[in-house]
């Protein structure tokens, strides 16, 4: 099955534009997108150039390696893989962790989370946002914003700062830490290291709050094209807690369609390839995941913080869950199918994050000494985790002489793909038929990118230092004209 | 003349009968070096104690000490050459240290650290070396070997078993397990003998431990080898 202008008809008489490097984000994407005489849009394509391979050279080494080996997949979001590796592996041992280990693990999850949300939206996206989507590139960007609105820039820094530092005091280092080990963790908190982020924990709900607050003033401010930009109609899944609640750190599968009724719930992800499986098309080297009740044409859906927001039925923290319930009434609901609604969405979850780390920094299991835990050994074990860019799955069969035989992860970003490549698919038919092609109107498909994803390939690379080289090639293969931006 | 000589020209004192490493360590004068341990007869195999003695080169481990000598350590051409011998032996196996469970333990990675061995240098071998992971606690992972001998040397002379051997001659030397199959688990090897603990680098690992030590509690966090000298001062046996 082909999707409408996945694939044109007649490639070979169109003009071929290409973003390579996708910019600001992190990992290596690819649009192309092809074009006739009269730069009407026929085809439109997303592709991950990268090939990691991380599933198969963990083949055959030790279990209690692998949480710390597979979080090398990325540099914003370790911890996710961290510990969906570590959730597998406990599964593996039949463990249920001491409250300490939980604890702690989640307090981890949470401190990314908050880290990740404002590196995503105060230091790449924020830049569109507020200076719109077409503006000056050599003002579109975080020192462009750091000029404009120092304070704003400020706080988000602070922010991710702030994450960052519980990271290190629950993993050792502020990225690829050792934290989380199978079986539960190998520190607890200090009272002096408690009572360090309990001092400016405060000041980080404000500023989340204030956080809620920008992204949806700048809804109601645009409210006809944040709408409409790059708008599509999909199903959703996540995790969600027994009693309906969102949480990110453990649950079970819950999947909704597009019409708000639900395809599952409370689904054991132990056995996820019952409802998921993935389908490959020749273009890409990203699988596309679908959900096996409605198949691979119908099946796609999006994950992530809109899709959560979407699919729970209260958040537990009360500021949060107040900004939940407005994000859904404004405008009739129209933010909660709006791609750009996903940065609304990750704002009020960066909100829960701040909240649910006061709440655990009053939780005195986090001192505790009990970090350990055993249980009967099972030959697999799956951990499912909601990363900051949506539901991870890393799945994991581990021989009698404890060395992984069969790996394999669904990272957030796979989930995403269909999704992904609709949002563009749309934004380019809304912004560039019929146009000439300028470094403004291709900044917009990158727009719909870094809704979903700063970090198309859960790959490290330095931010600022992708260009974005376009190129115009004519049906005869020759490049006809060439564009190349800030460094 | 008394029992002393000079490091860099600092004076260590030694006692008759020691190496010039063993006064040196002694004595807070770090020399780094790899296949040495306080237990074990001096080996001599790894070089990277290598130091001039009146200009010309030799193994501290090995050269005993003796009153007046001017000996030459940390220069700028010896610390090249041994930069150099750890550059060798990073390529010669497969070192992946953001992975290993021996990080912030493992005596090769601190004294790479400590020596401003920041990369690899040279071409990779990328030897294929799967794991032994057939005793039910004990790992081998052959990648990191670095053929100090210090196993073979424990288990011989402290366990009496033999558990351990180099195999293989020059660049395709490697350590094997004394069993016809190959396999650790078909040794008597045992996780308390002294053959388990002398590892530098991240060999023999005892099963299930690793990471168990948090980041910042581990032998080499909080300081460089190189201000470590005390960690391998030689034991003093009792009733000597």
């Amino acid at each position: 099955m082909s999707f409408e202008l996945e694939t044109a008809r007649h490639p070979e008489t169109l003009r071929r534009v290409a973003i390579d490097p996708v910019s600001r984000v992190e990992g290596h994407g690819k649009v192309t997108i092809l074009l006739d005489d009269d730069n009407k849009v026929h085809q439109v394509r997303l592709h991950i150039v990268e090939f990691r391979g991380f599933e198969r050279f963990i083949q055959g080494r030790p279990y209690w390696e692998v949480p710390v080996m597979v979080q090398r997949l990325c540099g914003i979001c370790p911890v996710s893989h961290h510990l969906a590796a570590s959730k597998a592996l406990d599964m593996m041992l039949g463990v249920t962790l001491t409250p300490t280990a939980e604890a702690i693990r989640r307090l981890m999850h949470y401190g990314q989370i908050l880290q990740s949300h404002a590196l995503h939206f105060f230091h790449l996206a924020s830049p569109d946002l507020l200076f719109g989507f077409g503006s000056d590139p050599a003002r579109r960007n975080i020192v462009g914003v750091i000029a404009a609105a120092p304070e704003t820039a400020k706080k988000g820094v602070f922010l991710r700062k702030y994450g960052q530092e519980i990271i290190r005091m629950t993993a050792g280092k502020r990225v690829h830490g050792t934290g989380s080990v199978p079986g539960g963790v190998n520190k607890s908190l200090a009272v002096e290291e408690r009572d360090l982020l309990l001092k400016d924990i405060y000041q980080m709900i404000a500023w989340s709050r204030e956080a809620v607050h920008i992204i949806r003033g700048l809804f109601e401010n645009n409210l006809a094209e944040y709408n409409a930009f790059g708008r599509f109609r999909s199903h959703s899944m996540s995790l969600v807690r027994a009693d309906g609640a969102m949480d990110l750190y453990h649950g079970g599968l819950r999947a909704r369609q597009a019409d708000g009724t639900l395809l599952f719930d409370h689904f054991d992800y132990g056995r996820y390839w019952d409802v998921i499986s993935e389908d490959v098309k020749p273009w890409s080297y990203m699988k596309f995941p679908f959900l096996k009740i409605l198949g691979a044409d119908d099946g796609w859906y999006r994950v992530g913080p809109l899709a959560r927001i979407v699919n729970c039925d209260f958040i537990p923290t009360p500021l949060a869950d107040r900004e939940r319930q407005e994000f859904i009434a404004f405008d009739n609901g129209s933010a909660t199918g709006a791609t750009l609604g996903y940065h609304w969405a990750r704002m009020i979850e960066m909100l829960h994050a701040a909240e649910a780390i006061k709440d655990l920094l009053h939780d005195d299991n986090l001192l505790g000494k009990e970090l350990m835990a055993t249980g009967t050994r099972q030959e697999r074990g799956v951990g499912v985790i909601e990363a900051p860019r949506g539901t991870l799955i890393h799945h994991y069969r581990v021989n009698e002489n404890d060395e992984v035989e069969r790996a394999n992860l669904i990272v957030s970003t796979t989930h995403n793909n269909q999704a992904m490549n609709e949002a563009i698919r749309r934004v380019a038919v809304q912004y560039l038929d019929g146009q000439e092609i300028t470094e403004g109107l291709l900044n917009h498909i990158e727009v719909a990118i870094r809704a979903f994803d700063p970090c198309l390939s859960c790959a490290t690379h330095a931010l600022g230092k992708m260009p974005l080289e376009v190129e115009l090639i004519d049906a005869a293969g020759k490049v006809a004209d060439s564009k190349s931006r800030n460094r | 003349m008394s029992n002393t000589f000079t490091v860099d020209g600092q004076e260590v004192p030694f006692e008759p009968g020691q190496t010039v490493l063993q006064a040196a360590l002694t004595a807070d004068v770090f020399i780094p070096h790899l296949c040495y341990h306080p237990e074990f007869r001096p080996h001599g195999s790894c070089k990277l104690c290598t130091v001039e003695v009146n200009g010309r080169p030799a193994t501290s481990c090995t050269l005993p000490a003796a009153a007046g000598m001017e000996i030459e350590s940390n220069t700028a051409e010896i610390m090249a050459k041994r930069r150099m011998l750890l550059q060798m032996l990073l390529v010669e196996g497969n070192h992946f240290c953001p992975s290993c469970e021996k990080s912030g333990s493992c005596k090769l990675q601190a004294l790479c650290y400590a020596l401003g061995v920041m990369s690899p240098h040279f071409d990779q071998f990328y030897p294929d070396r799967p794991v032994d992971a057939s005793h039910p606690e004990m790992l081998l992972d052959f990648n990191r070997c670095i053929l100090c001998e210090l196993c073979i040397r424990a288990s011989a002379e402290v366990d009496q078993k033999n558990v351990f051997a180099l195999s293989g001659r020059g660049i395709t030397k490697h350590l094997i397990v004394n069993a016809e199959s190959g396999r650790l688990a078909d040794t008597n090897f045992a996780p308390s003998d002294k053959a388990a603990q002398v590892c530098p680098v991240g060999v023999i690992l005892r099963k299930r431990r690793g990471f168990a030590v948090p980041i910042g509690s581990r032998p080499y966090d909080a300081q460089p080898i190189s201000d470590q000298a005390e960690r391998f001062k030689p034991v003093v046996k009792e009733g000597s």
